[in-house]
């Protein structure tokens, strides 16, 4: 890429921007221990709560979505109160109850008007929720139902196909292989009791950490972080997970009967703390992870008009996460957009960003680093994840200073050091060159 | 589970909610040239949200020649002399930028969130694609091989927005609502360079556009710097396209889509009334200002969270669905609009089932009121999610665009709260009477194929939710 001079003029029409401060994070521990991230936000009367526990997927041991159907059916019957009676106690007070689960963590979460009746009613149904849930026999029969006709809606999907398919080949043995939705043997193979012994294990104080933003004090916070673990039993930390294997290549290509093939490559690389994250982050960012001016997007989309959707990045986990390049374009022509793909890796991870480039990379991420914590909801994500895999609690304020440190050197060593795409796991969905298709 | 095809009731109901208990402070201005300015403060955080909405979109283009507001929409990206090839979304990135675009039926939105400061920077841009669009032929060849991936990648290979692209097809018979935002497949491989020339000329001017911001700013420093970077632009003749109305509907009508897939769908699409239906003189006739609102209400009975009655009654108590949905959108353009009912049946049941199962909770609405502390609780929702939503700077933006662009007014965000809470138990079971009726009725049975039975060519239609983004 040319310099570009430009950019120079634009970015000097403003004047340097004096930022507000990062968020002041408030931080301790509950009386039973469990650590507590609070930011005030008083300007809206509103409170988001994310309890966050260690016990994603990766924790479901033999029982492959154990995870997942323990944390959906917390709301599905508790201390004795339907999931009809749940369901209306949080929505009669406008409060929203939801959940996610990814590999690592298990999250829920809560967000309710600040106003105290409505608080006080959404944080005790909360409290049951977490504490008591009681998996009845029959609402468990539906949901493992409702389960398996997910694991078959995945099954129409050529992106979710190839996203298992990837995971799989990554990860081998490794409880980061499965997907987190469970198999539909797995899924079939489950009992209530499964789901107990795992909330049980899992749901613990020695397993949470609570992050909190809204429009309240800090001693409403400590009373309601307290009152929210205190019927959690305390449990035990568990141990961490293995480490993920050495990467070894693959190919594999699956029958699909879609007009499009969907491409995944890529291979286990980068953990949360992992020192190299800010020359990977910042290195993808040129490569794929910036949106529409990257070098795969440019090359892919903007010269050949291969692929709607073409990106690469990091996805940090507990233990070695993958990096993940990934487009979709017409079976006809996926065989060339794959190695045009593998091409623009290969040449990034020989020469690196020009200068121009990571310059303008950094540009948008810094410069972009107020968009990153607008909203009450984007901070009480980030707060789970600082507690969660227990980052620095300057992690807002130093991060542009380490993005800004990030030399063409520290990439290129980076990227040298621990991707190589002779090592990559490469997956293709879609019809397979015999069927001779074309629309 | 699998993903309902248009937003949820609650999510119908979150649409015009905003900023009720306090007033929403929207500033507006109007340049010589037309163009429309709202500028909303919010002080919460350093950042802007900038917005350019355009009065068109799929519903404006003629058959033959569908998909061209969305092509245009991409090639918006594709330069200018000033600012050629990728320049802009350079520049937008460099300062740290976030930006996109998405076309409707009903308009044409750009956007780019950025640090408070830079907003200078987006009006610069904005205002020189506004007219200066280069559309080279060469960009062009390339840029609609994309959009082609966008419909295989959105449509052609999702059984679900197939579905749903066929259901609107035959819902709608001379309403433009029954086009694919995207554009049909052979419509696409039929576009030129020319066509979307005329449609730029033709739409993109000041008088047909409305700057939206919202964010930490000064309304009156907006309005100056809108001045400066737009104020030259000369106002064109928009003239509105030739009307389209729907034909009235005589009788139910139902189609079949068989596609390889893994589940069965099922769709059912009532013709009802929007907000525009009860402020147009001509076609008012017998719809009262209520009527949309409590067909928002009925949509929040039925699908307005976990406790609302399809999940309590078909998810949870008769298990007869795996999932199932209610989306009704008030704010379209054009008087006609659909509220539909949606599912996939549960492990042992199939779309028959399912079909008699949503045809009894509509009986029931006929039947009987709903109850007040239903009513009571869709009231609650309306009013936290409207607190809610002011979170987001995006969504107070794009409520604001979205109203003035499809011809209403962004003070009905304020309007929407007290509209709702005053629906009545008598007016859900009246609008449930008059328009959830079979002659107004489409309904659309995705039918899912063994792949072995495939023929190799799968040719075919599109759009999943209404936005298509760049």
């Amino acid at each position: 890429m040319s310099t570009k001079h430009y950019l120079l003029t634009l970015v000097l029409l403003v004047t340097a921007p004096v930022l507000k401060a990062t968020p002041d994070i408030q931080h301790w521990q509950t009386e039973h221990g469990v650590d507590v991230y609070f930011v005030a936000a008083d300007e809206i009367p509103i409170v988001d709560i994310h309890v966050v526990f260690d016990a994603g997927s990766a924790r479901d041991g033999d029982h492959a979505g154990v995870a997942g159907m323990a944390l959906g059916m917390l709301a599905d019957g508790a201390d004795g109160m339907s999931a009809n009676a749940i369901s209306q106690a949080f929505e009669s007070v406008g409060a929203e109850y939801g959940t996610s689960l990814d590999r690592d963590m298990a999250s829920v979460k809560l967000r309710t008007l600040a106003e105290e009746e409505a608080r006080t009613a959404a944080v005790d149904m909360l409290i049951k929720v977490l504490s008591e849930p009681d998996f009845p026999q029959s609402d468990f029969e539906r949901e493992q139902q409702r389960s398996l006709v997910g694991l078959q809606a995945k099954k129409q999907k050529p992106g979710s196909v190839a996203s298992d398919a990837f995971y799989a080949a990554l990860y081998g043995d490794h409880p980061y292989a499965h997907p987190t939705s469970g198999t539909e043997d797995s899924i079939k193979a489950l009992t209530p009791a499964d789901l107990r012994a795992f909330h049980e294990k899992h749901y613990t104080a020695s397993n949470a950490t609570i992050a909190v933003v809204g429009a309240l004090t800090r001693d409403e916070v400590e009373d309601l972080a307290n009152r929210l673990v205190a019927r959690l039993p305390a449990g035990e930390s568990l141990p961490a997970l293995a480490d993920v294997p050495a990467a070894t290549s693959s190919e594999e290509r699956i029958e699909f009967p879609s007009s499009q093939t969907h491409i995944l490559i890529g291979t286990p690389v980068v953990e949360r703390k992992d020192p190299d994250y800010f020359p990977l982050y910042v290195g993808n960012h040129v490569l794929g992870g910036g949106g529409m001016v990257t070098r795969l997007f440019n090359s892919i989309r903007e010269e050949r008009g291969l692929s709607y959707s073409v990106y690469s990045y990091f996805y940090p986990l507990a233990k070695s996460g993958p990096f993940v390049a990934g487009l979709q374009t017409s079976t006809a022509q996926a065989d060339a957009a794959l190695e045009v793909l593998r091409n623009e890796i290969r040449d990034y991870i020989e020469n690196g960003p020009t200068a121009d480039e990571l310059e303008a990379s950094k540009q948008n991420i810094t410069g972009g680093f107020p968009l990153r914590i607008d909203s009450n909801s984007s901070i009480v994500s980030y707060l789970a994840v600082i507690g969660f895999y227990d980052l620095p609690l300057d992690y807002l304020d130093k991060f542009n200073d380490r993005v800004e440190a990030v030399t063409r050197e520290d990439i290129v060593d980076a990227f040298q050091r621990r991707l190589d795409v002779a090592e990559f796991d490469t997956i293709m969905v879609g019809r397979q060159p015999d069927d001779n298709a074309d629309d | 589970m699998p993903r309902k095809l248009l937003t949820g009731g609650l999510t119908a109901a979150l649409l015009l909610a905003v900023a009720p208990a306090q007033a929403t402070k929207v500033q507006e201005y109007e340049l010589d040239n037309g163009l429309q300015l709202f500028v909303q403060q919010d002080e919460r955080a350093p950042v802007v949200n900038s917005m350019v909405w355009y009065g068109v979109g799929g519903s404006y283009e003629l058959p033959g020649k569908t998909g061209i507001a969305h092509a245009l929409e991409h090639m918006m990206f594709q330069g200018t002399d000033k600012y050629p090839d990728g320049e802009f979304s350079e520049i937008i990135s460099a300062n740290g930028g976030e930006e996109n675009a998405f076309t409707g039926a009903d308009y044409t939105a750009y956007y780019q969130k950025l640090e408070a400061s830079r907003l200078p920077i987006s009006f610069e841009l904005e205002a020189d694609r506004m007219r200066n669009l280069l559309l080279k032929e060469a960009d062009f060849e390339k840029e609609i091989e994309v959009i082609k991936e966008e419909r295989r990648m959105r449509t052609e290979d999702n059984p679900q927005s197939f579905t749903y692209e066929t259901a609107m097809a035959t819902a709608y018979q001379t309403s433009p609502y029954g086009q694919p935002i995207v554009g049909w497949m052979h419509d696409l491989h039929n576009l030129t360079v020319d066509d979307l020339r005329d449609w730029y000329d033709r739409w993109y001017a000041p008088n047909n556009a409305r700057l939206v911001v919202v964010g930490d700013v000064e309304p009156d420093a907006v309005h100056e710097l809108a001045q400066k970077h737009f104020a030259d632009i000369p106002r064109a003749e928009v003239t509105p396209p030739a009307p389209r109305p729907e034909v009235e509907q005589r009788g139910m009508k139902r189609v079949k889509v068989q596609r390889p897939a893994q589940l069965p769908y099922l769709m059912m699409s009532y013709k009802v009334p929007v907000l525009k239906t009860t402020l147009l003189d001509d076609t008012a006739a017998g719809v009262a200002e209520w009527e949309p609102y409590a067909l928002e209400v009925l949509v929040g009975i039925l699908d307005g969270g976990d406790s609302a009655r399809f999940s309590r009654d078909l998810v949870r108590e008769s298990r007869v669905a795996a999932s199932a949905g209610a989306s009704y959108n008030m704010t379209a353009r054009l008087p006609t609009s659909l509220l539909t009912l949606s599912g996939t049946p549960a492990q042992g049941h199939d779309v028959d089932e399912l079909e008699q199962a949503l045809r009894e909770q509509v009986a029931k609405l006929k039947d009987k009121p709903v109850e007040a502390a239903e009513l009571e609780r869709i009231k609650t929702q309306v009013v936290a999610s409207d607190v809610y939503q002011r979170d987001s700077v995006f969504y107070q933006g794009y409520l604001i665009g979205l109203l003035e662009t499809v011809g209403l007014d962004w003070r009905m965000i304020d309007e929407y709260v007290g509209k709702v809470q005053a629906v009545t138990p008598e007016q859900v079971q009246e609008v449930a009477k008059k328009y959830l009726t079979d002659d107004r009725l489409t309904i659309a049975e995705l039918e899912p194929l063994a792949s072995e039975s495939l023929m190799p060519a799968l040719p075919a239609p599109t759009s999943e939710e209404d936005d298509h983004v760049h």
